[in-house]
């Protein structure tokens, strides 16, 4: 490249080819709102089913294909990869680095997960239709009992795990040896720490979800029988390999998002951000007791009483550093100079109902009382309350806050605000009636339902479709930012904004850092 | 430390890789085979040893009475007839007990089948001795016959006090086309 600085390339393999972490980062984003959009039409099919009680829409079979492709989809497709992308654009400006630490590997791990994707999409074309078995696919019902189509389905788990194992390996090696002389590990931006302790719990987990499917494809094509009782196996032990990944992976997918609210918080609220240390220490307990708890989302599996005991003593001491994070982020906006810009709204919205998904996480956490929750709309209720509140509001949050970085120009703030009110009402219009009927006893996964879920039901939907319409109107809000929002030049654009990428300017250069920058001696800001 | 790469990046990505790779073999080599010697070890999931028990002499406990329910069920799709002798009977803890289970292959085909039995409460595993079962290996039976299966168990001395009743369930299994023997009964 010699020393002349120079731009992207032109036309189409200017993305084919990029090893730019901004360019990445940006094709991150951009697949992954493609696959919150494909997610989203999913779980307007389901809402659509199920506002009123009878089947209407669609067959029972098509519903299952859906509630399981929806799950698959947000988790893998939206969540995991837009935090993925930001991860791509921010951590070298916010370490100080040039780019991310392996480029051409980069370049690998985003683009193998279009094909991963259009693979699993396909299957919904196939005979016998698409994965029918739930996001979470119990064995036998995803071996024995599977359509054809599931040896796509494992093929393309197995391409998004790679993708997430390279990306991982990636932040890990960046973070460990491209921060800027100075930037030592208890200075760095508190997104940066979540993003490092995320990617070693990927590292970890990924490949045990690999040897989960490995043996599912070997049970249905190669006749052993890991899962199958007749051959000497058993399903259980199917659930004990899928939660031992499952566990950490909901916590691989919301430390990113408390990385991100560490960011936005302290910016509107004009103050450092409160117990530093203590978001680092809470980060690390929460990640190592994530590999200690799995069982507790198979309470009713028959386990003996002492395991249950365990699991759930466990699992109630998460809410230990979690707490500790939640008022830590309370704690900053304490007698801070608040505003309210969009990104602001979303955060404080992320902390609000991320606590309530956290006490009714609190509330599943109770063996004796999950016998009556397991399996019911509460505990649907439940994990939306922590994976759309919580993962993708901070997502949203972070997307507001670090689009006029980005492209220089600002959003509208005024479309903004209406997003994130309507988001607010029309998520919790969605899912906080799910908590009563799941208590009342309706199942989840089905396509009908008793008739006195009907009133709660349909409000729901409602609900579900005003949250699904407002997420256009952010589509719209960002790309009329790209291309005709108004310039922004200042580099600080939020006045409390701390951080290396604040000292870049504005819109951030394609290759930033390539000196690194001088770190002052004052302590971390988060 | 070790260092496999004079480019600290590559040095750190082949050595996550590595952890990667580990993990991947843990779950086959580790998880499998450790859930398999605890379920066995602590007779958790009813689970009760797949192998023939021998018997030690012991004072038979005329003292206490416990009663055996049989249970037989088909898997899903399975045509055969299968059934208990005796669906109850009262056995003294110590005692050496025979029963039988009968099987009936109502096809024209020859078929093979494998019992998979289970034990409730699952405490009582632990305490629920075989000296000859049919679920100890795989049952052909020609198309259109019969058969009679013998059951030897003994209930040990040990059994806690409070359990008075023991269940054992056996799931048949059609195991046809999977039979290649070395499926391993449990």
């Amino acid at each position: 490249m010699g020393d002349h600085h120079h731009g992207p390339a032109k036309g189409l393999s200017r993305w084919l080819f990029t090893t730019n972490h901004k360019d990445i980062g940006t094709m991150y984003l951009w697949f992954s709102f493609a696959m919150f959009i494909l997610g989203g039409t999913f779980a307007m099919i389901i809402r659509a089913e199920l506002f009123q009680p009878g089947m209407q829409l669609v067959e029972p079979g098509f519903f299952n294909q859906m509630t399981t492709l929806h799950g698959l989809v947000m988790v893998f497709g939206a969540i995991m990869p837009s935090f993925v992308g930001l991860a791509n654009w921010l951590i070298p400006m916010m370490i100080g680095a040039p780019d991310m630490a392996l480029p051409r590997m980069n370049n690998w791990s985003f683009w193998i997960l279009p094909p991963g994707f259009l693979m699993l999409a396909s299957t919904l074309f196939m005979e016998g239709g698409a994965p029918a078995f739930g996001w979470t696919f119990y064995a036998p019902l995803s071996t024995t009992y599977a359509a054809p189509s599931v040896t796509f389905f494992i093929f393309a788990i197995h391409v998004l795990g790679i993708s997430s194992i390279m990306g991982s390996i990636n932040i890990i090696a960046t973070i460990m040896n491209m921060r800027a002389p100075g930037m030592t590990y208890m200075k760095m931006p508190l997104f940066v720490w979540t993003w490092f302790i995320t990617a070693f719990l990927l590292v970890a987990v990924m490949p045990v979800l690999a040897g989960a499917v490995t043996m599912m494809l070997m049970d249905i094509h190669f006749g052993t029988s890991f899962f199958s009782a007749a051959g000497g196996g058993d399903p259980v032990l199917f659930q004990h390999i899928f939660w031992f990944f499952g566990h950490p992976e909901v916590y691989i997918i919301i430390l990113p998002a408390f990385g991100v609210v560490s960011q936005v918080i302290p910016a509107f609220s004009r103050k450092p951000l409160f117990g530093y240390a203590s978001m680092v220490y809470a980060t690390a307990a929460i990640a190592i007791l994530s590999f200690v708890v799995w069982a507790h989302h198979m309470y009713t599996v028959g386990m003996p009483v002492a395991g249950e005991l365990f699991f759930m003593y466990a699992t109630m001491l998460i809410a230990v550093p979690t707490g500790v994070k939640v008022f830590n982020w309370v704690s900053t906006m304490w007698r801070g100079a608040l505003s309210f810009e969009t990104p602001m709204l979303f955060s404080i919205g992320f902390l609000v109902l991320f606590t309530i998904g956290g006490f009714t996480g609190l509330m599943l956490s109770i063996a004796p009382a999950d016998f009556q929750y397991h399996d019911t709309y509460f505990v649907v209720a439940h994990f939306h309350y922590v994976m759309v509140a919580g993962a993708v509001f901070s997502m949203t949050s972070a997307v507001y806050f670090w689009l006029p970085k980005w492209t220089g120009r600002m959003y509208n703030e005024t479309m903004g605000k209406v997003h994130f009110w309507i988001s607010f009402v029309g998520f919790n219009v969605t899912f906080f009636p799910q908590h009563f009927v799941g208590l009342a006893g309706m199942p989840r996964r089905v396509p009908d339902y008793a008739l006195q879920f009907a009133d709660f039901n349909m409000m729901s939907s409602i609900g579900a479709f005003v949250y699904g319409a407002s997420q256009i109107m952010f589509l719209y809000n960002v790309i009329a930012t790209i291309v005709s929002g108004e310039k922004v030049s200042d580099e600080q654009v939020w006045d409390g904004a701390e951080g290396l990428e604040w000292t870049l300017p504005t819109p951030a250069p394609y290759h930033t850092f390539e000196v690194p920058p001088k770190i002052d001696a004052t302590p971390a800001h988060g | 430390m070790l260092r496999l790469s004079r480019n600290p990046s590559a040095d750190t990505a082949m050595k996550l890789a590595a952890v990667a790779c580990a993990m991947f073999a843990f779950v086959f080599v580790v998880m499998v085979p450790l859930y398999d010697v605890l379920c066995d070890a602590l007779g958790i999931n009813g689970k009760t040893s797949g192998v023939a028990y021998t018997a030690v002499p012991a004072a038979v406990d005329t003292s206490r009475e416990v009663k055996i329910q049989f249970i037989a069920t088909n898997n899903d799709g399975m045509p055969w007839g299968f059934r208990p002798q005796v669906t109850e009977l009262t056995v003294h803890p110590g005692a050496a007990t025979d029963t039988i289970f009968f099987a009936e292959n109502p096809t024209q085909l020859p078929m093979i089948a494998q019992a998979i039995p289970s034990v409730t409460p699952s405490r009582a595993a632990g305490y629920f001795h075989k000296t000859e079962c049919f679920c100890f290996d795989q049952q052909p039976l020609e198309g259109l016959a019969s058969t009679e299966m013998p059951l030897q168990f003994v209930v040990d001395q040990d059994l806690p006090k409070d359990i008075r009743t023991i269940t054992l369930s056996y799931t048949l299994f059609d195991v046809t086309t999977m039979a290649g023997g070395t499926i391993a009964a449990r």
